[in-house]
């Protein structure tokens, strides 16, 4: 049998329990070139021992988290910030390590024409590092959605698509950059537009929206896939007609498809009793996203988002003077944390649904959002509070809480 | 010969552990020096693994200058089948000890030349100086590794076809699929076994006392292939209480009235067992 041999320092991460095929088993984690190795073919093909040996302490590993809604933080808003783009998700991604997020889609609100062509183009798919999480593209949230629910996007700004795809394609400029798009399917040509999303591999997601469940599962047949921040900026749950909340429970969904919903488990956004529904309902769609907003991870006071001043009080975002929530300012840590104590749905289905489902979303489960063997190896070391002991990206520590432990954990095979 | 019989299972597991430590301990092994161990698999040895592991776990013993040879493997089965007996290996022995994976040796069920590779596996077994303890399990039938029924009592390392009742007993590992499992293996031959300068058989249950009587009380009978052990100069069968209801009283009797000399085969020198002695308390 021909031999696969690499020179690279082989990593072995022990006594730890791996969230692997919906469990926590007790087990090692093989890490070599940025990737998860399947020992076995270690141990038979190539021969070969770890270089070093990592004791984990009895600590969880599981993969590095996915935010795939976050409008920014740190004081930079993505959607504000058209100077200086780099920079600023720089700084963004470089602040989420340490909440355990390895890759997310930066957030852009609706927004004018030229702010769309000036910052899409500049925020490009890319790998994480020691720099920062890595970025999966855009989630373009608007224009295209329904001033009727416009939650704190900018009317002004809220457009149609009456020429299709075309209006689309003219708003963002350019689609290379963008992952998810999020769009109120009531809108007229919804459908051709999805479809030709979706053909252009952007995934489409319902909300800012005023459908009914009969215009969501059209949008889902035509190719939509996920549901923006369920609850909030749509029609609520009614028994007659349940609305894009329904899509959870819809028998009009293929066998095959599974429609995931983003939901802000910050204890602000999304009543306990909601989230535990949901994910009664539909445990395996339940996507965490913080909808983080500028001022995560600045105090309290008055901050931007878009063109607008927002305030800071405790948990709460709210638009300067009123009660219209405009994101959260939780990070996707808390908000695990917060589903796990919450919906009691144990410490699996809560990592689940920060991990392997918004990869499964996205369609990237053979890279990211699991261990599973030849996928990137953006973990993270957690104890049995949920807390992070550590970041990984691509097997390299990019943060850790103590720097010093590691040192002493660290066993070098010679 | 010798017949080790304690009263169940675990007993039988705690037993070949030990004994199998004792060997290793005594034997000093080092860079210069390696002690060779052949393994089976099956669900017989389970026990005797997971007491290995929790030695080495405990500090009490390393495989670091320990090479192993596998005793069979299935021909044409994918190596990662959860069922091959590289994965039985891997995710019951392998994984969990320090055994340097250029030391552990399983027969290539999907080699492309099978005879040359149950050749070379031969020639590997020689160059790594023979085997110190070979370590079996039996069937219901008597056979050693796949050396079924009417196999030759000098035969070497080569590929086998398995008996009918081997591949109903192996359906339950294939989903009861009878077609699922595979036919033919590679497996070292009896006469491979008899050259280990010790050989050490588990016997458990009472589904196979009919097998042990066969193997000890009757002559030898290739078709009863374990029974060729009895001219083998070191021979240990290990076995619980249930695999002796097919055994005279007087053999029962005798052997157990021997119970003395066999506990000091896996005793600890006084100045280790304290250590040993933690591990249980702790346990």
């Amino acid at each position: 049998m021909p031999k696969q041999e690499s020179d690279s320092c082989l990593y072995q991460f022990h006594n730890c329990r791996i969230l692997r095929d919906h469990d926590l088993v007790i087990d090692d984690l093989w890490v070599r070139d940025g990737k998860i190795l399947d020992p076995e073919k270690l141990f038979y093909d190539e021969k070969r021992s770890a270089d070093i040996q990592i004791d984990c302490e009895g600590n969880i590993i599981c993969p590095g988290f996915i935010d795939v809604q976050i409008n920014g933080a740190y004081g930079v808003d993505f959607s504000l910030n058209t100077d200086d783009v780099e920079e600023g998700v720089r700084k963004v991604a470089k602040g989420l390590l340490a909440h355990g997020v390895t890759s997310f889609c930066p957030t852009l609100v609706t927004s004018p024409v030229d702010v769309y062509h000036k910052v899409i183009p500049r925020i490009k798919k890319c790998n994480g590092s020691g720099e920062g999480a890595g970025i999966l593209g855009l989630h373009l949230e608007g224009p295209f959605i329904n001033r009727e629910k416009k939650g704190a996007h900018e009317e002004q700004f809220i457009r149609a698509f009456p020429a299709g795809i075309q209006d689309v394609l003219q708003t963002y400029g350019c689609l290379d950059n963008a992952a998810i798009v999020t769009l109120a399917p009531e809108l007229d040509n919804s459908k051709f537009v999805i479809e030709e999303l979706c053909a252009r591999g952007v995934h489409v997601s319902l909300g800012h929206s005023m459908a009914d469940l009969i215009q969501g599962e059209e949008a889902v047949s035509h190719g939509a896939c996920f549901i923006t921040h369920l609850f909030n900026a749509m029609l609520p749950f009614h028994h007659r007609d349940p609305h894009l909340v329904g899509l959870l429970a819809s028998q009009r969904i293929p066998i095959d498809k599974c429609i995931y919903y983003g939901l802000i488990a910050d204890g602000i956004h999304t009543h306990p009793a909601a989230l535990r529904i949901a994910h009664s309902i539909h445990p395996t769609g339940l996507v965490l996203v913080t909808d983080a907003i500028s001022a995560m991870g600045l105090p309290t006071g008055v901050h931007h988002i878009g063109t607008q001043k927002i305030s800071i009080c405790g948990k709460r975002a709210v638009i300067a003077g009123t009660n219209t929530l405009c994101g959260s300012i939780a990070t996707m840590n808390v908000c695990v944390k917060h589903l796990n104590k919450e919906a009691n749905c144990g410490v699996v289905n809560s990592l689940e649904a920060a991990t392997l489902h918004p990869a499964s979303m996205l369609g990237i489960t053979d890279s990211k959002g699991t261990l599973d063997f030849n996928t990137d190896a953006d973990f993270l070391i957690l104890n049995n509070n949920l807390d992070i002991e550590a970041t990984y990206i691509a097997g390299e520590k990019v943060w850790d809480l103590t720097p010093l432990n590691e040192c002493l954990n660290m066993e070098i095979i010679t | 010969m010798r017949l080790v019989i304690v009263d169940d299972y675990q007993k039988v597991s705690d037993w070949s552990a030990r004994y199998i430590r004792r060997r290793i301990l005594d034997f000093k092994p080092g860079p210069k020096r390696y002690f060779t161990l052949g393994l089976p698999t099956g669900s017989t040895p389970l026990g005797t693994y997971q007491r290995l592991i929790e030695f080495h776990k405990a500090g009490l013993l390393s495989f670091k200058y320990v090479k192993t040879f596998n005793m069979d493997e299935y021909v044409a089965l994918p190596r990662d089948h959860p069922e091959s007996y590289h994965s039985f290996m891997w995710n019951n022995f392998f994984k969990h000890i320090d055994i340097n994976p250029e030391n552990a040796h399983i027969l290539d069920g999907n080699a492309p030349d099978l005879s040359k590779e149950c050749e070379q596996y031969e020639k590997k077994i020689t160059e790594a100086g023979g085997i110190e303890l070979f370590v079996g399990g039996i069937g219901p039938d008597g056979h050693i590794a796949f050396n079924e029924p009417g196999s030759s009592l000098v035969s070497r390392t080569r590929l086998k076809t398995l008996a009918h009742d081997t591949i109903i007993a192996n359906a339950r590992f294939f989903g009861g699929d009878i077609n699922k499992v595979p036919t033919q293996a590679l497996t070292v031959g009896v006469g491979t076994v008899m050259d280990a300068r010790e050989v050490m058989i588990l016997i458990t249950g009472a589904h196979k006392a009919y097998a042990l009587h066969k193997a000890i009380e009757n002559g030898i009978n290739h078709m009863w292939t374990v029974s060729a052990f009895q001219q083998h100069p070191r021979t240990i069968f290990i076995c619980d209480e249930d695999a002796t209801l097919e055994l005279k009283v007087k053999t029962v009797k005798y052997f157990k009235s021997l119970g003395y000399v066999h506990h000091k085969l896996i005793e600890d020198p006084v100045e280790e067992s304290a250590s040993f002695q933690k591990l249980n308390s702790s346990a």
